[in-house]
C-alpha cells in the first residue's frame, strides 16, 4: 500500500470511527444491565432466603413441613426402625446412587449418613431435612406412605424410602437436601 | 414509502426480504439516504433527543411497573420498595422522574425552535399540529405519572387539576365524578390514572410516528427557511445528521445524568415524600415546573370558568398558528421585527413560569395577568399584523447560496 | 436582545426582589443553620461512626414516639449504612427484647415473636389512635423520609433555585436545627401543650424538646452534647431516607466519566465527518 498523506488521514478516521463505535456499544450494553438485573430477586426477597428452625419439639416419628424460599421442606424426626431400614439398604438397590445433598460434593454416595449431613459435616441421623418436591414433575409427596416407609408421590406414583431416596416409579432423582447447618444440637438454619 | 423496492440489495437474504416486505428499502430511504438540508444547526438535534427521551421513559416505565402497586394503601410503600430493595430500583425511578422533566426541557426547546424558524408554516401545518397534540398528550401523561407515588403533592395535584373540569356549567360535576370514580380523588382514580399513564406513552409513540412521517413528506425546514431546491442543498441523513444528533444526545444525557445522580429530586417537591392525606392540604400547592406557565394563566383570571378556558385556549391557539402568522418568510433571521417579538414571547413565557411558582397574590398576580394578556396578544394581534407591517431582509435564493454567502461574509 | 426585552428583564428582576421578602415574612420560619455534613457534595459519604451514634439517639430518644417503617434491621448491616455486623444487630434485638406482631395465638390473643433481621423496625404504637392519644392529639410522623420531606432554607434561599441546586433542600440541616432549637418564646408567651421552636413552621409544635445533651452514652468516645446528638441523628435520618446515596454517587461518577469521554469521541467523529462539508 502506498502511504500517502490522504491514506494516513483516512485510516486515522477509520480508527476513530471504530473506537467510538466500540465505546458506544459497550456503554449501551452496560446501561442495559440495570434493566435486566431489576428482575432478579430483590433485597427483601434475599433477606428471606434463609430460615431458622428448632427441631427440639419434634417427637420421634413426627414430621413437619415448613416453608423455605416458598418451597415445602420436610423435616422429620425418624424412628429407629426407619433409620435402620435406610442404613441397611445396599447402594446397589438404589435407582439414584448419589446423595443429592447440596451440602456435599455432587458425586457423594447416597448413603443414609450422607443424606443427613449438614454443611459443616455434622451428622444427626435422627433428623432428615429435605425439599418436599418430587423430582419427577414437581408435586409434593405424601409422608409416611409408599412401599418403603418413606414418601409417596400421588401424581405419578413415585416411592421414596425413609431416607428420601427414590426406589420405585418415574422420578429420576432422590429428594434434594437443601443447604443447611446446625447452630445448636437441634437448631438449624436452612439456606 | 412506495410498495416497490427502490434499491437493489447485494446481500441475497436482504434482497429476498426486501422484495417481499420492503422494510430495508424504507429504512434506507428514510433514515440513511434521506435528503436533509445541509445547513441545519444544533437546535435541530432536539428531535433526536426527544426520541431518545421517549425511549428512556418507555423502558424505565415498563420495568418500574414490574414493582409498583397501584393502590392507595400500597403505592407509596411500593415506590419505597423500588428505592430501597429492587436491584437498581433507585436508578430506574430517578431516571423516570427526571426523564419526564428533561423530556419537557427538550420539547420546549424544540417548540421554540419551530417558532423561531417558522417550521409551522406551509407546507408543514400538519406536522406542527401533530406536534401540538403530542405536547398535550405528554402533559396528560406526565400529570398522571406524578399522581402515582401517592404523596401529598400527588394527591392535591390530582384534586386541583381534575377540579378544573368542574368549572363547566351543568356537565362539570358529573364529569368530575366520572373522572374520579367516586366523590373525591381515591383508589379508583389512582388505578385509572395508572392504566392511562401506561397507555398514553404508546399513543405518544404512534403520534411520533405520524409526526416523523409528515416530516418526511415535506422534508426538514432549515435555519434559512428556504425550501430545498436542488441536490446541492442537501446531505444524506446518515452519517451526517445521525452522528451530529448522536453527539448532541450524549451531551444532553450528561445534563440529565447530572440530575439523576447528584440532585435527583431537585425538580420535585419535598412535600411529596409525605404520604397523601385527604384531610390536610399543603400550604403551597404547585405543579411540576413544566406546567407553571399554564398554572399562572389559570390563576390570573378571577373567574373559575374563565381561568380554565384561558388556560386551555393557550394550547388550542397553537393549532391555528400556521394561519395566524401572515408572513411569507419563515425564518426570523430575515424578520428583524418579528425576532424582537419572539424574544419578548420567550421572556413572557418564562415570567409566567416564575409567576406560577409564587403565591397568586400582590405583585405576582399582576405580573401573571399582564403576561397572560401578552401571550394572547402575541398570537392573535402581533403575528397577524407583522406580516403586513414588516419588511423582511433580502433573502438568498437557495440554501446552498445561503451557506456560501455566509462563507463570503 | 433589544431595548424592550432589556426593560422587561429588569422589571422582572425588580419584581422578584419585591416579592421575595414579602413571601418570607409570611413564613416566619427561620433558616436552618448550614452545616457541612460528610455526605454532601458529589463525592460525599456517610460517616459510619456518626450513623452508629445517630442510630443510638434515634432508638433511645426519637423511637419512644416516632416510627421508622421503611428501615429493616438488615439495612443497619448493609453496605452504605452504619455497617453494624449481623451478630451485633441480632444481639441488639435480643437484649432489647424487640418483638413484632405475629397474628393471634391459640387463645385468640394478639401474639408476638422476636424480630428478625428481615423485619421492619416495629411501630412504637399499636395504632394511630394510640399514637394520637399519647401525644396530645398529634400523630408523630414516621421518620423514614423526614429528611427528604422537609426543607431547611427559606428567605433568601426560597426564591433561589440556583442556590438550592448546590446546597440541596436542607432537610438534614432542618432536622439538626429543629431537634436542638427549642427555646422560650421571645415574648415569654406560653401555650398549653405546645412548645416554641423558631425553625418550625408556625413556631409552635406539640413535640416536647427531645434532647438536652447527655441523653445517650456514646461508646466511641464522642461527647454527647446537644449539638453532637442533633448532628448525629440528622445524619442517621438522612441515611434512613437515602440508603442508596453512596451507590448513587459511585455509579454517577462512572456514568459522568463515560458520557464525558464518549461525548468527546462523538465530537471528534462529527468533526471528521463534516470536515470539508460546507454548512
Amino acid at each position: 500500500m502506498t502511504s500517502t498523506v490522504e491514506n494516513a488521514g483516512a485510516s486515522r478516521r477509520d480508527f476513530l470511527y471504530i473506537a467510538t463505535g466500540t465505546v458506544g456499544a459497550a456503554g449501551t450494553a452496560l446501561a442495559l444491565w440495570p434493566f435486566i438485573d431489576q428482575m432478579n430477586p430483590d433485597a427483601s426477597v434475599l433477606a428471606l432466603a434463609s430460615t431458622e428452625f428448632d427441631m427440639a419439639p419434634l417427637e420421634e416419628g413426627q414430621g413437619v413441613t415448613i416453608k423455605w424460599r416458598g418451597k415445602p421442606v420436610f423435616i422429620r424426626h425418624r424412628t429407629k426402625k426407619e433409620i435402620e431400614e435406610a442404613r441397611k439398604t445396599p447402594l446397589a438397590d438404589l435407582k439414584d446412587p448419589v446423595a443429592r445433598n447440596l451440602n456435599l460434593p455432587p458425586d457423594a454416595k447416597a448413603t443414609d449418613e450422607n443424606r443427613v449431613k449438614d454443611a459443616n459435616g455434622k451428622v444427626n441421623e435422627k433428623y432428615l431435612v429435605q425439599i418436599g418436591i418430587c423430582t419427577h414433575l414437581g408435586c409434593v409427596p405424601l409422608g409416611e406412605s409408599g412401599d418403603y416407609d418413606g414418601w409417596f408421590c400421588p401424581c405419578h406414583g413415585s416411592h421414596y424410602d425413609s431416607a428420601g431416596r427414590i426406589r420405585k416409579g418415574p422420578a429420576p432423582r432422590n429428594l434434594d437436601i437443601p443447604p443447611y447447618k446446625y447452630t445448636t444440637d437441634t437448631q438449624i438454619v436452612i439456606g | 414509502m412506495s410498495g416497490h423496492s427502490a434499491y437493489e440489495f447485494k446481500n441475497p437474504i436482504a434482497r429476498w426480504l426486501d422484495e417481499r416486505l420492503p422494510v430495508l428499502s424504507i429504512v434506507r430511504g428514510q433514515l440513511v439516504d434521506f435528503p436533509t438540508p445541509r445547513n441545519l444547526n444544533y437546535w435541530w438535534t432536539f428531535g433526536g433527543i426527544l426520541a431518545t427521551m421517549l425511549v428512556i421513559q418507555l423502558l424505565t416505565g415498563i420495568v418500574l411497573v414490574m414493582h409498583y402497586t397501584p393502590h392507595v394503601a400500597m403505592a407509596g410503600d411500593s415506590v419505597e420498595h423500588i428505592m430501597r430493595d429492587v436491584n437498581w430500583g433507585w436508578l430506574l425511578r430517578w431516571m423516570h422522574a427526571n426523564g419526564a422533566a428533561f423530556f419537557f426541557i427538550a420539547v420546549y426547546i424544540h417548540m421554540f425552535r419551530g417558532l423561531y424558524y417558522g417550521s409551522y408554516k406551509s407546507p408543514r401545518e400538519i406536522l406542527w399540529m401533530i406536534g401540538v397534540i403530542i405536547f398535550i398528550v405528554m402533559m396528560a401523561t406526565a400529570f398522571m405519572g406524578y399522581v402515582l407515588p401517592w404523596g401529598q403533592m400527588s394527591y392535591w395535584g390530582a384534586v386541583v387539576i381534575t377540579n378544573l373540569f368542574s368549572a363547566f356549567p351543568y356537565i362539570g360535576e358529573p364529569i368530575v365524578q366520572w373522572l374520579w370514580g367516586g366523590f373525591t380523588v381515591g383508589n379508583p382514580t389512582l388505578q385509572r390514572f395508572f392504566s392511562l399513564h401506561y397507555l398514553l406513552p404508546f399513543v405518544l409513540a404512534a403520534l411520533v410516528f405520524l409526526h416523523v412521517w409528515a416530516l418526511h413528506i415535506t422534508g426538514n425546514n432549515n435555519p434559512a427557511g428556504i425550501e430545498v431546491k436542488s441536490k446541492e442543498d442537501t446531505l444524506p441523513f446518515h452519517p451526517y445528521y445521525t452522528m451530529k444528533d448522536l453527539f448532541a444526545i450524549v451531551v444532553f444525557l450528561m445534563f440529565y445524568a447530572a440530575f439523576v445522580f447528584y440532585s435527583p429530586w431537585y425538580m420535585g417537591h419535598s412535600i411529596n415524600f409525605a404520604p397523601a392525606n385527604p384531610m390536610v392540604t399543603p400550604e403551597h400547592i404547585v405543579p411540576e415546573w413544566y406546567f407553571l406557565p399554564f398554572y399562572a394563566m389559570l390563576r390570573a383570571i378571577p373567574s373559575k370558568l374563565g381561568g380554565v378556558i384561558v388556560m386551555f385556549s393557550s394550547l388550542i391557539i397553537l393549532f391555528f398558528l400556521p394561519w395566524l402568522d401572515t408572513s411569507k418568510v419563515k425564518s426570523l433571521k430575515y424578520r428583524p421585527l418579528a425576532r424582537q417579538f419572539f424574544w419578548l414571547l420567550v421572556i413572557v413565557c418564562l415570567t409566567l413560569g416564575i409567576a406560577g411558582s409564587q403565591p397568586a397574590t400582590g405583585a405576582w398576580l399582576l405580573v401573571a395577568r399582564l403576561a397572560t394578556a401578552w401571550y394572547f396578544i402575541h398570537f392573535l394581534v402581533i403575528l397577524p399584523l407583522l406580516g403586513f407591517i414588516e419588511k423582511p431582509k433580502p433573502m438568498p435564493a437557495s440554501i446552498s447560496e445561503a451557506v456560501l454567502g455566509k462563507e463570503a461574509a | 436582545m433589544n431595548t424592550v426585552t432589556k426593560m422587561l428583564t429588569a422589571s422582572g428582576l425588580a419584581l422578584a426582589l419585591i416579592a421575595g421578602p414579602a413571601l418570607a415574612s409570611e413564613h416566619k420560619q427561620e433558616n436552618a443553620e448550614d452545616y457541612a455534613f460528610s455526605f454532601e457534595g458529589p463525592f460525599g459519604k456517610y460517616d459510619k461512626a456518626q450513623l452508629k451514634r445517630g442510630w443510638k439517639v434515634f432508638y433511645e430518644v426519637c423511637y419512644s414516639c416516632h416510627s421508622l417503617k421503611y428501615i429493616r434491621f438488615r439495612n443497619l448491616t448493609e453496605p452504605g449504612g452504619p455497617g453494624f455486623s449481623k451478630d451485633e444487630i441480632k444481639k441488639f434485638i435480643k437484649e432489647n427484647e424487640i418483638v413484632v406482631d405475629a397474628g393471634y395465638n391459640e387463645d385468640g390473643e394478639p401474639a408476638t415473636r422476636p424480630a428478625r433481621l428481615s423485619d421492619a423496625i416495629p411501630n412504637p404504637y399499636k395504632s394511630e389512635a394510640q399514637a394520637k392519644a399519647s401525644n396530645n392529639n398529634a400523630v408523630p410522623p414516621d421518620l423514614s423520609l423526614i429528611v427528604k420531606a422537609r426543607e431547611g432554607w427559606y428567605y433568601p434561599w426560597y426564591s433561589s433555585p440556583i442556590i438550592k441546586l448546590f446546597k440541596g433542600n436542607g432537610g438534614a440541616e432542618y432536622v439538626r436545627s429543629f431537634v436542638s432549637g427549642f427555646e422560650d418564646a421571645p415574648d415569654g408567651e406560653e401555650k398549653e401543650g405546645l412548645n416554641y421552636n423558631p425553625y418550625f413552621k408556625g413556631h409552635w409544635t406539640a413535640m416536647p424538646p427531645p434532647l438536652s445533651g447527655d441523653d445517650v452514652e456514646y461508646s466511641d468516645g464522642a461527647k454527647p452534647t446537644l449539638e453532637q446528638e442533633a448532628t448525629d441523628v440528622a445524619a442517621f435520618l438522612t441515611w434512613a431516607s437515602q440508603p442508596k446515596l453512596e451507590e448513587r454517587k459511585r455509579v454517577g461518577l462512572m456514568t459522568m466519566l463515560f458520557l464525558g469521554v464518549f461525548a468527546l469521541m462523538m465530537y471528534a467523529v462529527k468533526r471528521a465527518l463534516w470536515a470539508g462539508v460546507k454548512h
